[in-house]
Order: structure tokens, then C-alpha cells, then sequence
């Protein structure tokens, strides 16, 4: 797989909450995604930052953002949008990602 | 769908595991609600964006009950019904409130606290604390996406985990447990109260995390705290505490009212227009902060206008006596953590108050050096809350574990023989702490104990502050000192205290949890402080009479006991020696001098030499009559 063809991004919205907490955070050198096994449906998402990237790590620039994607979790991720939305006083990140089949009623975890 | 947080790495939750907690901020003027979100602290706004919510509660004739802006903006409107400042009546007396006569409710005096009677009813100021509380709950769950009442079993599984409440370093145990009650009746599960110079000391120490010592003034808008804290590997130990909980921002606008009151040459107020004014006076007093002047305007009910020009350096002149009510606990909290201001590395700012420009100098001055406010005064106690919030909920890695340690502000103690008082755990004792002590019966045949939990630093028990009593039952008879008492005081890490006693021989218990009808007032606390530094030589020498006069007494007791048993052993002439000794000895003990009470003791003691050589030798030989000499 090479990485003209995997695609991974943030909305600019999610990029510039990213930059900001990574900010006051103090450390990071950007935002881990990836998936592991668990939750409801089998998948939930990893959304963590990122202290350092692994050799094996596949990265993405998005608005500025280091994305970090490790290979295992790449082909569920793969066309995956970060976006961050506000749904009354509640905010917060949400996977916009073409590869689910279904998913729980709470958006945690996910089938492929 | 639920939004996600960022995590640390490592630290993703299982889906529905998350444990979301909030630190409020449970102000006496504002009161804010905050979290822990992509682990980073932040204040919670409502839906206007407003971070702060003012800690004011408006009771209407329908039932319905207004919090916060909609209150405040009814305030001067409807004075009678809207509660300001309800935390100044949490676990306090009607006698505890300071000119109830000024304020524009209609106090109930109730048992244990006073309450106040609204067109709603009467309302208790636990019940108008849960009103605000219930409100920030609200606004969290809204915040962190929990939908109202579908806990467990709903589609969306998550939960408000539990909540960080922070109190005033100088809160007794009856204000702690009001503000626990109020929590309860507002939903909220208390994981933990926090007093809140720590919780800045949180906020602070773990953003910038600095060694060394700390001072942590808070002048907020009702309570003064300072602190005096230590900083090492992570690791918090307040060391003193002091302050003043009937001084803060409140003071200074109720000051500038005063003033412009004289100036425009007023007849005394409705309760409307006063509270009009004072609200004018808050917003001038702000102004004050960051401009050399401001007006004063109002338009009072009489349709008289008030129109004054007020300058910073009027506003700093009237109310430097306000600045320097805090650096006497501020040096006090200082001497009892044996520091002198040199040794303090950094001023930790909070409360809005403390914005106020000569507020800052005069800090600055006794500390000589800048006083840190990087953090928002007025959120960096809610920041704290959050952050020990989410350590407790167990979201936090465990290298990252940290211990938290607060003070008993004031000695707590037990009354022995005489009406002294025999200090168990010592004032500025880092919480949680245990302690036990060994007492005994002073009376021959003995079966029961009182006891009396006070608190205070005097040594006589009639100037120390009664928490509780009670009674261990069914010691069995033995001689005086015989029996062995152990008394446990222990005081959680929320600062509640419960007592146990516990006969060594029959296991025989009782114990008592204090919860005082209501607690010590900070004046009293000051003052009580301040007398026992005052009365140290007068109880020093008190406590020398009075141990004396227990050891006269117990002298007389024993002899008495011996006569009526003995008797027989002596001649007229020796039996006269004695009585004439034992009858100086009481002559002497009502006397105030404690060296003739000793004299007398020993003389008594003299006299009866002989006679409790021959009671002895009467005792071994009954004790050997009969017996042969291989059993013995």
C-alpha cells in the first residue's frame, strides 16, 4: 500500500482544536488514530497525542497537524475524516469514516 | 453519537468507560463548574458563553426557582427572595450571622441552621447551595453529552462519575457536611472535598510544575484564605492555613457604598436601592482595576440620582484598612508553618479580588517579589477541582499519581480531670489523620468515662470550643488508674472527625461522630487563636494549678480511703497528723497558687509515709496468711 492511496484528514476546525490543545499541553509531536479491538461492535476508536512516531508509523500533514497512524489500523481508517463538532454545550471529535458497516448506537466503537 | 476526546497515549478508554468527573468551584459570589477534557482542564461555559455563574438564588411565589444571571438581574427587584451569598449560612446560627438586622432577609432561627423564610417558604441554606449546584450539574451533563436522567441502560451509557467540591481551607466540619448535604440533594456523587487554596495550588503546581514553597492568597468575593503549601516531587503538603471567611470582594464594594453614601448625602435606603447600589459599587470597583477613574451612577427608587466620580487612589485610600485585615492571617499562617516570607518562592493569586491593583502591591510588598496570577483567579480553583476530580475517578496514569495533604486548622482535644485540655491531634496536623491516646479511671470503682471532644488551643476547656460528648459504659470496677482507655481521634481526608474509646480489658466501645449543631465562626476561630497566644504565660500557669489541685484531690481521695480501711493501724496522735496535713492540703488547693498546692502534697505525703508502710506490710501478710511457702 503506498501512501498516495490512503488518505486520512482533519477538517480545519479539528486542526486548529488539535494545534490548540497540543499548545497548552506543552508536548506532542501531533495526533495518534488508530482502531483496536473492543467496545460493542467489535472496533472502537484510538484518538490520542502523539509523544513520538514508531518506524513502522504511517504520518499525514493535515492543516498543519502530524497525523499518526500505525499500519494495523490503516485499512479501517483509510478515507477517515476528523472532524469537530458542537452539538449544543457538548463538544468534540467525530470520525467521518466510509470503511463502517455499522456501528453502536453510541458511536464508540464500530464494524467494518 | 457520542464526540470523542483526545487521550494520553496508552490511555484510550474502552468504549463506555469513560469516567467523567467536575470540579466545582462552589463560590460565595460566583461559582463555576469545570473538567477534565483532552486531558486538559477546562471551565465549563453555559449556553451564553459565560463561564461564571453567580452564586444567587431566587425563590417565586409559583415554585419555580431562578439561578445565576436571571437572579441576580431580579435582585435589587426582589431583595426579600433572592439569596446572595447563601455559603455565609451554611452550617451557621442565626448568632453567627454578622447584623442580620442589615441584610434584607427574614432569618428563621432554626436548630443547628438558620434559615431564611422566602414567598416559596423557608429555605435552608443547604437547599439554596443545591439550587446552584443542581444548575452546574445540569450544565456539565449538557457539556460532556450526558442526556438528562439516562444513566445506566440508556442508548447512551454515560454517567456523570462524581464531583470535586472545594470549601474554604477554614470550613469546620458543620459547613463541610452542609456543603455535602447540599451536593446530595443537588444528584452529585462527592468523591472528594477540596479545600480551595489547595485546589489553586493544583492548578498551579501541576502546569508550571515548580519545587519549593507556595503561598496561596484567595480574596474571594465573601472568604479570605491564605496557605502556606509545599511543593516537592509532585507531591502537596499544606503547612498552614489562616484566614478571614467574613472578608472579601463583598467588603470592598459594601466599603465604596458606604463612601459614595456620604458623598451624595443619602437618607437611608429602601432594600432595593440598596441592593442597586451595592451591585453599582461591584461594577465601579472593577472599573477601578484597570482605570484611574470611574462614575458612579444611579437611579434610585426615591427617583433621587446618584452621580459620583470615584478615583483609584480614593477607592485604594478607603479601603487599604480592607488590605491590611489580610496580611495579619497572611503572616500568622506564616509564623505556624515556622517560615519567614524569604523562604516562600512564589504567591499563587486567586479570587477575583485579587485583581484589584492595590490588592496586588500589598501582597507583593510582604512577600517582596511579583505575585503569579498566569491563570485566570477567578478559575483556577474550578481547574483544581477538575484536576483532583479526574485523579479520583482513576483517568489518570499512575506515574502520574500524586498525594494531596490538608491541615486541622485548629487542635482538637479531650478534657481530662480539672477542666484541662489534653491535646490529641495538634492544629495544622496534615489530614488524614489518626491519633490515640491512653486515659484512665480517677475514681476507685469507676464504670463509666465522659468524654468531651473540644477544639481550640487554650488549656482550659472553658475556653475551647465543645464539639461533642459522650459516654463509655461498662468499665468494670477496678482501682483508680487501673483501667487503660484508649480514645482513637481520627479526621478524613474531608476534614469530618469521629471519635472511639475502647476499654483495653473487656473490649467495652462507644464512639461518636462529631457533627457539631454547627461549627466554629472564622472570628471565633481568630479570636481563639489569637487569646491563646495572649493567655500562653495565664495557662501556663493555669494548667500547673489545676494539675495540682487533680493531684491534691486524688491525694485526699486515697488517704480517706485508707483512714476508713485502715484506720486502726495508727495512734490519736499519728491519726491528728494526718487529718491536720490532709485539711492544709484542701485549704491550700482552693488557694491560686500552684507551688503551695505542691508543698502541701509533699507534706501530706510525708505525714502518711508510716502509715502506708504499715498498710503495706498488713496487705503481704494477709496476702501470705494460710499459704505455705512453695506457693507463693
Amino acid at each position: 500500500m503506498s501512501v498516495g492511496q490512503v488518505m486520512i484528514t482533519l477538517t480545519e476546525s479539528a486542526a486548529n482544536h488539535v494545534q490548540n490543545h497540543l499548545a497548552k499541553r506543552g508536548k506532542g509531536v501531533g495526533l495518534r488514530l488508530g482502531v483496536r479491538t473492543s467496545g460493542c461492535s467489535g472496533l472502537a476508536y484510538k484518538l490520542e497525542y502523539a509523544d513520538a512516531v514508531n518506524p513502522d508509523d504511517m504520518t499525514f500533514d493535515s492543516h498543519g497537524v502530524k497525523v499518526v497512524v500505525d499500519p494495523k489500523s490503516l485499512p479501517y481508517l483509510d478515507g477517515t475524516e476528523l472532524d469537530f463538532t458542537k452539538e449544543g454545550l457538548n463538544e468534540g471529535f467525530k470520525f467521518r469514516n466510509p470503511n463502517v458497516k455499522d456501528e453502536c448506537g453510541c458511536g464508540e466503537s464500530f464494524n467494518v | 453519537m457520542a464526540l470523542l476526546q483526545i487521550s494520553e497515549p496508552g490511555e484510550s478508554p474502552a468504549p463506555h468507560q469513560r469516567r467523567l468527573a467536575i470540579g466545582i468551584d462552589l463560590g460565595t459570589t460566583n461559582s463555576l463548574v469545570a473538567t477534565v477534557r483532552n486531558s486538559i482542564a477546562v471551565v465549563l461555559n453555559d449556553a451564553d458563553g459565560h463561564p461564571l455563574l453567580p452564586s444567587i438564588v431566587r425563590y417565586l411565589a409559583d415554585g419555580s426557582v431562578q439561578v445565576g444571571f436571571s437572579a441576580e438581574a431580579q435582585q435589587a427587584r426582589d431583595a426579600k427572595n433572592t439569596i446572595v451569598s447563601a455559603k455565609r449560612f451554611m452550617g451557621r446560627g442565626l448568632k453567627d450571622v454578622p447584623y442580620p438586622e442589615n441584610s434584607p432577609y427574614d432569618f428563621v432561627d432554626a436548630p443547628g441552621m438558620v434559615q431564611i423564610r422566602t414567598v416559596a417558604g423557608v429555605k435552608s441554606p443547604v437547599e439554596v447551595s443545591a439550587d446552584i449546584l443542581r444548575t452546574l450539574r445540569v450544565r456539565a451533563e449538557a457539556s460532556l453529552g450526558i442526556s438528562p436522567g439516562a444513566a445506566a441502560g440508556g442508548s447512551d451509557a454515560a454517567e456523570l462519575y462524581g464531583a470535586v467540591i472545594t470549601v474554604p481551607a477554614y470550613f469546620d466540619d458543620a459547613q463541610r457536611q452542609a456543603t455535602k448535604d447540599a451536593a446530595k440533594l443537588a444528584g452529585l456523587n462527592v468523591m472528594r472535598l477540596l479545600n480551595e487554596p489547595t485546589a489553586a495550588a493544583i492548578a498551579y503546581g501541576l502546569d508550571n510544575a515548580a519545587e519549593g514553597i507556595y503561598a496561596v492568597f484567595d480574596l474571594g468575593g465573601g472568604t479570605f484564605d491564605v496557605s502556606i503549601l509545599k511543593l516537592s516531587r509532585g507531591v502537596f503538603e499544606v503547612m498552614a492555613t489562616g484566614g478571614d471567611s467574613a472578608l472579601g470582594g463583598d467588603d470592598f464594594d459594601h466599603r465604596l457604598f458606604c463612601w459614595v453614601l456620604e458623598r451624595a448625602k443619602l437618607a437611608p435606603l429602601s432594600d432595593e436601592d440598596t441592593r442597586l447600589m451595592l451591585s453599582r459599587a461591584r461594577q465601579v470597583k472593577e472599573d477601578l482595576t484597570n482605570h484611574v477613574e470611574a462614575r458612579f451612577n444611579a437611579r434610585l427608587s426615591t427617583k433621587e440620582v446618584v452621580d459620583v466620580v470615584v478615583n483609584q487612589q480614593d477607592f485604594w485610600d478607603m479601603s487599604q484598612t480592607l488590605v491590611a485585615k489580610t496580611l495579619a492571617p497572611t503572616r500568622r499562617a506564616l509564623r505556624d508553618a515556622g517560615l519567614a516570607a524569604a523562604d516562600v518562592k512564589g504567591v499563587v493569586m486567586v479570587g477575583g479580588a485579587t485583581r484589584m491593583p492595590h490588592v496586588q502591591r500589598a501582597v507583593g510588598e510582604l512577600f517582596g517579589q511579583v505575585p503569579l496570577n498566569n491563570l485566570d483567579p477567578d478559575k483556577v480553583v474550578a481547574l483544581g477541582a477538575a484536576m483532583q476530580a479526574n485523579a479520583l475517578a482513576g483517568n489518570r496514569s499512575s506515574e502520574e499519581d500524586w498525594l494531596l495533604l490538608d491541615v486541622v486548622p485548629l487542635s482538637l482535644g479531650i478534657e481530662t480531670m480539672g477542666g484541662l485540655v489534653e491535646k490529641v491531634i495538634p492544629r495544622n496536623s496534615t489530614l488524614p489523620v489518626s491519633r490515640a491516646q491512653e486515659f484512665t479511671t480517677f475514681k476507685d470503682g469507676q464504670t463509666a468515662m465522659a468524654i468531651h471532644v473540644v477544639q481550640g488551643e487554650r488549656e482550659l476547656v472553658s475556653d475551647c470550643r465543645s464539639l461533642a460528648r459522650f459516654e463509655l459504659r461498662g468499665i468494670p470496677p477496678m482501682a483508680a488508674g487501673a483501667a487503660r482507655i484508649r480514645v482513637t481521634y481520627q479526621v478524613d481526608a474531608d476534614g469530618l472527625m469521629s471519635v472511639a474509646a475502647r476499654e483495653a480489658t473487656t473490649g467495652v466501645e462507644a464512639s461518636v461522630a462529631v457533627k457539631p449543631s454547627y461549627g466554629l465562626s472564622d472570628g471565633e476561630i481568630t479570636r481563639m487563636l489569637r487569646d491563646s497566644f495572649e493567655h500562653a504565660r495565664d495557662d501556663v500557669h493555669l494548667r500547673a494549678l489545676r494539675e495540682q489541685q487533680v493531684e491534691g484531690s486524688r491525694m485526699v481521695e486515697s488517704v480517706r480511703a485508707a483512714l476508713a480501711q485502715d484506720g486502726d493501724l495508727l495512734s490519736v496522735e499519728e491519726r491528728a497528723a494526718i487529718d491536720a496535713a490532709i485539711s492544709v492540703l484542701e485549704k491550700s488547693m482552693a488557694g491560686s497558687d500552684h507551688r503551695v498546692v505542691k508543698a502541701a502534697i509533699e507534706r501530706a505525703n510525708h505525714a502518711t509515709d508510716a502509715f502506708a508502710a504499715r498498710r503495706m506490710d498488713r496487705s503481704v501478710k494477709s496476702a501470705l496468711a494460710g499459704r505455705n511457702i512453695a506457693t507463693i
